[in-house]
């Protein structure tokens, strides 16, 4: 009897462990619920070691960031003052200050710019999810935060707040698997749907092969979607093709993770606002597309346009002018291109 | 309750100090989850390094005891799943298998070599990894991307590391 229950007990004990987390996925995954007790517990016992760790690395490490930045700068003010007037010597101190500020500072410049309600916070940690791109911050419930709230960067969207515990919340990047958001083109003023694709370029869907979307083109939040308010920076299309069935294949660079993200912001009240006029700039896939027989910048000729150039060459032909007079014979066909010019030399 | 109460109960008549060896194996495989959770924001690169594994299958080698193994994998897995936005369950079960595996091959060879270690660093990776992307897969729909060279070359990676991570372990 000892011998059969310890022959079968490592056995059994894996099949009841394996079993018991499935019926816990099952249970997940079939009801859209959460077991936010386990994600209570590990976050509560986490963020406070990770608040320690995070302060005692900018106390240290930071510090020394600092004092070489500091001593680099004064540097290059030495230099730059032997070599140019004050006036440019200032210009140029500002254009470095600006250079290297840390994004903290970026934030702290920005904050007061934009019109949206807006909560700066720190990224404390990563998802451990491979193919995830999930963050914690360090910012809660107690704060104000809440979930689905956009989170930005100056440069654009940076994600979406996942779930939110009192004393810090799950940034759910836009490169994550996971996520999806409204998006408008600048310049043709598209729609689509950003997804993230886990790795650093996200896919923009439900663009039709026939909309003409650019490379090189600008992307901003659209608005439809309740989380994100019409207007943010997206970031730039890196790729835009035929796709095999209806929809474009569109890859955009998120603007808003360009530059690494030590600080966030966290839209409490979003406010939307106006797209900018589309740049004048001709994107590159403009000048590669095979249909675009078009003048940069004008539309392109549809079948009424063709109809009516046709119209328009037999009025012509008929000395007609279109709009007076009653109505020509539009049975004629347009005249016929003239021969080619004889060589010079030759002879009739 | 008699015939088999010496294996259930036995532990409590361990000694002081192996208790003590128990006990450490707490902070150890919150300090992998922590490492695993904090490092890569400020160290990109050590991001291919799956200490919580690592430390599993550790645990399930030293114990020689499967039972041992897929417990402490399964805590280790759903404390890890708790950090991530998925269910909870994909990590737990990934490590559950790894320590009982791990925990069985301890009965068989002898997990002194560093030879067999480096091995079995190797193999429980690629399987861990292998197995969340099915499971990820198959379970959820995810679209994980699996790189196989890749994989490969992260499980040598984490093979290498885990020499010294355990011979490191032994001596505490």
């Amino acid at each position: 009897m000892e011998n059969d229950i310890s022959r079968y007990r490592n056995i059994a004990a894996l099949v009841v462990v394996l079993g018991a987390q499935f019926l816990l996925l099952a249970y997940q995954v079939k009801g859209r619920q959460d077991v936010p007790v386990v994600r209570l517990w590990a976050s509560s016992a986490f963020a406070p070691v990770a608040r320690g760790v995070s302060a005692l690395r900018e106390n240290t490490i930071g510090v020394v960031e600092h004092y070489a930045g500091l001593a680099s700068a004064q540097n290059d003010n030495v230099r730059l003052r032997s070599e140019l007037d004050r006036l440019k010597l200032e210009n140029q101190f500002l254009k470095n200050e600006l250079r290297t500020a840390s994004n903290a500072q970026a934030l702290a410049m920005f904050l007061p710019t934009s019109p949206q309600r807006l909560l700066a916070a720190r990224i404390i940690g990563a998802s451990t999810t491979p193919g995830s791109r999930v963050l914690f911050l360090d910012r809660g419930a107690r704060d104000g935060v809440r979930e689905r709230m956009a989170v930005i960067t100056p440069d654009g969207i940076a994600g979406r707040i996942g779930a939110v515990r009192p004393g810090g919340a799950q940034l759910i990047l836009v490169t994550d698997l996971n996520f999806a958001a409204g998006v408008i083109t600048e310049r043709s003023r598209v729609q689509g749907v950003l997804k993230g694709q886990g790795h650093a370029s996200v896919l923009v869907e439900y663009v039709q092969n026939e909309d003409k979307v650019a490379v090189g083109e600008m992307l901003f939040t659209s608005g439809d979607d309740v989380d994100f308010p019409k207007g943010l920076p997206v970031g730039e299309v890196k790729i835009s093709r035929r796709g095999r069935g209806l929809f474009k294949e569109i890859f955009v660079e998120p603007a808003g993770l360009a530059r690494g993200l030590d600080s966030v912001l966290i839209v409490l009240q979003g406010v939307p606002q106006e797209l900018p006029a589309p740049s004048t700039a001709t994107p590159e896939s403009v000048k590669e597309a095979p249909l675009a027989v078009a003048a940069p910048g004008a539309p392109l000729p549809i079948d009424a346009d063709k109809i009516l150039q046709k119209y328009e060459r037999i009025s012509e032909a008929n000395r007609h002018r279109m709009g007076a007079g009653p109505a020509p014979s539009f049975t004629l066909t347009a005249p016929a291109a003239p021969p080619p010019a004889p060589p010079a030399g030759a002879k009739p | 309750m008699t015939e088999f109460a010496g294996p259930l109960i036995g532990s409590s008549h361990r000694p002081r100090a192996w208790r003590f060896r128990s006990l450490l194996w707490i902070p150890i495989a919150i300090g992998s989850i922590l490492f695993q959770v904090y490092t890569p924001q400020f160290i990109s690169y050590l991001s291919f390094l799956e200490a919580p594994l690592l430390v599993t299958v550790h645990y399930a080698l030293t114990r020689r005891e499967p039972v041992h193994g897929l417990l402490a994998g399964c805590a280790i897995g759903l404390a890890q799943d708790a950090f991530s936005h998925n269910p909870i369950g994909l990590f737990g079960i990934a490590k559950t298998l790894a320590g009982y595996l791990a925990g069985n091959l301890s009965q068989r060879v002898n997990v002194d070599n560093f030879v067999i270690r480096f091995l079995a660093g190797f193999t429980f990776f690629f399987f861990h990894q292998f197995l969340y992307w099915a499971l990820a897969s198959a379970l959820l729909a995810q679209k994980l991307a699996m790189d196989p060279v890749q994989t490969l070359v992260m499980s040598v990676l984490n093979a290498l590391v885990a020499v010294p991570l355990f011979s490191a372990l032994d001596k505490l």
